[in-house]
């Protein structure tokens, strides 16, 4: 099971998600790359992103917040 | 010859369902744990496209593209947010959590769930009665959205009436052969079919167009620059996060939707969908929404305000007639399919979670599937003359159909509201039933009023207003349910009867 420091770092990674869906920085920007808008790219390029870190968090922490480190305490 | 063909694509696709509906009966044990859940036996695929399915058939082809169209294609970045990652995380955070209990002690609804907690049939009841209030509306929203469809198809040659109790009578046979099983094989050929559909239209525009990619972006810049810039005066980031947050959130608690968590064979199949999300996402709401925007860069006209849809005008102009009304016609049988999931969740929560508590506890299983059934003709009927009663206009019905469809429209955010207190529940021992029960009642009190309570001013302030610095009531009124649940949790004691110690600690399948 993870340990705290990996129960904060995953917390953190899908706050990063989260947060950057949308790219803020972005705002505004109206530049075409390859026929689509360049934040149109950002978001395919997130959505990738995301699934490559459940897939990781699936095979690496799936679990932590919900199951007990120590097994079934009832 | 084309409304020909599209009437025949629907009645074929009705038939299809039918034969996917008596093959699911053959193989279904005459219980309501398979009825409602097939059992808790779906596989990675059939679980990510009956969710997807079930939610989004319609939206994808016309609400979706005809909102692109009008505002700009930034939408895609709120289903990214919404159904990409918010609504995975949830997927997580609530239905891996619900799918343990489930698994351990055999839960249906989240009802029952909760109920068991808390150790409450009030609290049963009232997750099921407040869910049954949002989802009565939807259903007829489906109802008239699909009887409405197929008037403009025939030109009214079927009615308005005729169209919905066609319509409706369908569904019941199905949904009441088929179960969740067969909903479910058919959500997966409806998900497969859109992928397909949407990429096909995508690449044919693309290559049917003189110039392609460039002649639609030169068309943009000319007349709508501003689609192409991130932002605009619809789409601010209040209204962005809005939308995206409590759509996600309501998606999880509606019943068709958080039933499901419940159905996966394993913990495999819950991994590899939570990891698919974002990618299902992009596959199909990215073309989908590009084509309505293309279609305002090709100088395509749509009315939408009238009820008009932009992706079959793109269709039309740009792709053979056979393509288009394959597509149309596929569209619209999955908007009447996605209310077959509704209608059996609505049955379940009604009969296991208001009936089976209150009425008659001692059901035996064979008879609680009958009555499960049963449940599901009395709901579709009762919607479907509301929805004719209320299109009618009749005597009454301008104003009581008028708030029922108001209702439908705002049940996403009805059901955000549940969700907060849900997870404090799932996640928080000390929360008691007092507690959760203050928490979704004062939300769901507050959400409505603020929507259909006249806006008021007092001094320079305006109460009940729909929006606040930017951001939707419902985002204000969710944390204000949050708030309640914890605050009147930390002031009362907990139920002894409650099964705390079932629901934490729990241990990986």
């Amino acid at each position: 099971m993870a340990s705290t420091a990996e129960r904060y770092g995953w917390a953190m990674v899908m706050a990063t998600l989260l947060a950057l869906a949308v790219p803020w920085f972005l705002w505004g920007v109206d530049r075409v790359v390859w026929g689509l808008p360049l934040w149109l790219w950002w978001h395919v390029g997130w959505m990738l992103v995301a699934s490559v870190a459940f897939w990781a968090f699936s095979r690496r922490a799936w679990g932590i917040w919900i199951v007990d480190a120590g097994g079934e305490t009832a | 010859m084309t409304v020909g063909l599209q009437m025949g694509i629907v009645v074929g696709y009705l038939f299809v369902a039918l034969g996917v509906g008596l093959a699911a009966y053959r193989v279904t044990d005459r219980a309501a744990e398979d009825f409602y859940l097939a059992s808790r036996t779906f596989g990675t695929v059939v679980l990510l496209f009956t969710v997807f399915a079930t939610l989004l058939s319609a939206f994808t082809f016309f609400g979706g593209p005809d909102t692109a169209y009008a505002f700009g294609p930034e939408w895609i970045l709120v289903m990214g947010l919404m159904d990409g990652l918010i609504f995975a995380v949830l997927w997580y955070v609530v239905g891996y959590k619900q799918w343990l209990l489930g698994q351990r002690y055999g839960y249906v609804t989240l009802g029952e769930l909760l109920g068991d907690r808390f150790g409450s049939r009030a609290i049963r009841a009232l997750v099921a009665g407040v869910s049954l209030f949002w989802l009565f509306p939807y259903v007829m929203l489906q109802q008239i959205g699909a009887g409405g469809a197929l008037a403009a198809l025939t030109d009214g040659t079927v009615p308005f009436a005729a169209g919905a109790t066609l319509i409706t009578g369908f569904m019941i046979v199905y949904v009441v052969l088929a179960g969740m099983r067969g909903i479910a094989w058919t959500d997966t050929l409806q998900g497969a079919f859109m992928l397909v559909a949407v990429w096909s239209a995508l690449l044919w525009v693309l290559a049917a167009v003189d110039g392609g990619i460039g002649t639609i972006n030169a068309g943009l810049a000319a007349t709508n620059p501003e689609f192409l810039a991130l932002g605009s005066e619809f789409y601010t980031p209040g209204t962005m996060l809005t939308f995206a947050i409590s759509i996600a959130f309501g998606v999880a608690m509606f019943p068709q939707v958080n039933q499901r968590f419940f159905t996966a064979a394993s913990e495999t199949v819950l991994k590899r969908s939570f990891a698919l999300w974002p990618l299902l996402v992009v596959l199909l709401f990215v073309p989908a929404f590009l084509l309505g925007t293309w279609g305002r860069g090709l100088g395509l006209e749509a009315d939408i305000g009238a009820g008009e849809s932009i992706l079959p005008v793109v269709l039309a102009e740009y792709t053979p007639a056979w393509f288009a009304a394959l597509v149309v016609a596929g569209a619209i049988a999955a908007m009447m399919s996605s209310s077959d999931s509704m209608l059996l969740s609505g049955s379940s929560y009604f009969t296991r979670d208001i009936y089976r508590p209150l009425v008659d506890e001692g059901l035996s299983g064979t008879a609680e599937d009958r009555l499960g059934r049963a449940g599901v003709v009395v709901f579709a009927v009762g919607a479907l003359l509301a929805s004719v009663w209320a299109e009618a206009e009749a005597f009454g019905a301008a104003t009581v159909g008028s708030i029922l469809v108001d209702i439908g429209d705002l049940a996403f955010g009805g059901f955000a509201q549940l969700a907060l207190p849900v997870v404090v529940a799932l996640y928080w021992r000390r929360t008691t039933g007092t507690g959760l029960a203050a928490g979704i009642g004062a939300s769901q009190v507050v959400y409505i009023a603020f929507n259909f309570l006249p806006e008021v001013a007092v001094g320079s302030f305006s109460l009940f207003s729909d929006t606040y610095l930017g951001w939707g009531i419902s985002i204000y009124c969710m944390l204000f349910g949050l708030l309640v649940t914890v605050a009147v949790s930390a002031a009362t004691t907990v139920n002894p009867e409650a099964n705390v110690d079932d629901h934490f600690g729990l241990r990986a399948d």
